[in-house]
């Protein structure tokens, strides 16, 4: 399971990192801190494009979404 | 506020440039835009800010004769070559638009920031503004969407090499030629297309107006890669606001993707014009724009009587 701490950054880092971290762990969860609605839309949309479901969830400074890889390759 | 009967366009509305009468036959067109880099090569960055900043004095139907350097430097910590570079990219930028540096200011700052100042002419009774456009009219878009985008796939090291080459191609084309045309034909009204995106500045069009307009979405052109970096989240937050400030004015007629919506959001930078013209005039003048080299140009909607003040995309 990984974790990318997007907290702070504005576009499109927090795409960059998130790819990076479904990258460098398939078939895994990746947790994704955000601050703002921005980067929970951008980074939904990635992970919805490579096919993981996202679950989102409000925090006290933003939002964790939790994604989760595509069933079949699990 | 100061009020003056030779004012013609001033600051109580969102228009493009300030226009001030100076007799029955002239006018001059004022307007100032500068912007930290958009591309990393200092060059290319010079040429973009002066293509920005001419669009609109070519928005209004101008005719650009001035300029001004606006200059903001990290003297400190960046090399004077890159701020050579900028001047020198702007420089050639006017040359092409037969537009004279008169001057500038430069002052020392954190970050780089680069613009300008341009001062035009126009016949009082000509000013093209961003309302007045009527039923019946088509619109015409004469850069294609994608800018904002495919600049953050840029930013993230995402983007390949041909949507690079033709986003910069895009940004720094002059939109004095389709200004040019737009002149030869009864115009109703103007804008460039640029941070609001199109669906924004379209809003600006209608907005309290007795009209509405519908946009023929898969008519609009793209640059390269714009659905596929949309579809990867590559999307800047100023598009995502774009959208949110103005959906109430959308009314969506066909299924379409958030993504593809959020495309006719997408803030550009020296984007295009969109130009509403009488329909019968409409299909000449993009044929004239072929003829002229502003290959992309579309035809991407219509003014309607109803629903007023909405814009139906299909």
């Amino acid at each position: 399971m990984a974790e990318v701490d997007v907290r702070g950054f504005s576009c499109p880092i927090p795409v960059v990192k998130t790819k990076k971290a479904i990258e460098e762990n398939p078939n895994e969860m990746v947790t994704v801190l955000v601050e703002s609605a921005v980067s929970k839309e951008n980074v939904s949309r990635l992970a919805q494009s490579k096919g993981y479901s996202v679950e989102v969830e409000e925090t006290s400074d933003g939002y964790r979404l939790m994604l989760a890889p595509p069933k079949n390759r699990r | 506020m100061i009020s003056d009967p030779n004012l013609i366009i001033g600051m109580e509305r969102a228009e493009d440039a300030g226009v001030y009468k100076l007799s029955d036959e002239l006018a001059i067109v004022q307007t100032l835009d500068f912007f930290t880099p958009i591309v990393d090569d200092p060059y290319t960055f010079g040429q973009v800010a002066v293509a920005n900043a001419l669009s609109d004095v070519y928005a209004m139907g101008g005719k650009p004769l001035t300029a001004m350097n606006i200059v903001c430097f990290p003297i400190k910590k960046m090399d004077i070559s890159i701020l050579q570079d900028i001047l020198r990219g702007g420089l050639d930028k006017m040359r092409e638009a037969e537009v004279v540096l008169v001057g500038g200011h430069s002052v020392e700052d954190n970050e780089l920031k680069y613009g300008l100042s341009i001062t035009g002419v126009i016949h009082p009774a000509n000013v093209v503004l961003n309302t007045g456009a009527k039923a019946g009219d088509k619109l015409l878009l004469t850069k294609p969407l994608g800018t904002g985008i495919i600049n953050t796939a840029l930013k993230g090291g995402m983007a390949d090499e041909e949507a690079v080459s033709k986003v910069i191609k895009c940004m720094v084309t002059l939109n004095r030629k389709a200004s040019e045309l737009m002149m030869e034909v009864e115009v109703h009204a103007c804008t460039d297309v640029t941070g609001f995106g199109l669906l924004g500045h379209a809003c600006e069009m209608i907005e309290g107006e007795d009209v509405g307009m519908v946009i023929y979405s898969s008519s609009v052109p793209l640059l390269p890669k714009t659905e596929e970096y949309a579809q990867m989240g590559l999307i800047p937050g100023g598009t995502i606001r774009n959208r949110d400030f103005r959906l109430p004015m959308i009314e969506l007629a066909a299924e379409m993707s958030n993504e593809r919506l959020l495309i006719l959001f997408d803030a550009q930078t020296s984007g295009g014009l969109l130009i509403s013209v009488p329909g019968q005039e409409a299909d000449m003048l993009l044929h004239r724009m072929h003829e002229e080299g502003i290959e992309e140009a579309a035809i991407v909607g219509e003014v309607v009587d109803e629903p007023k003040g909405k814009i139906v995309v299909k």
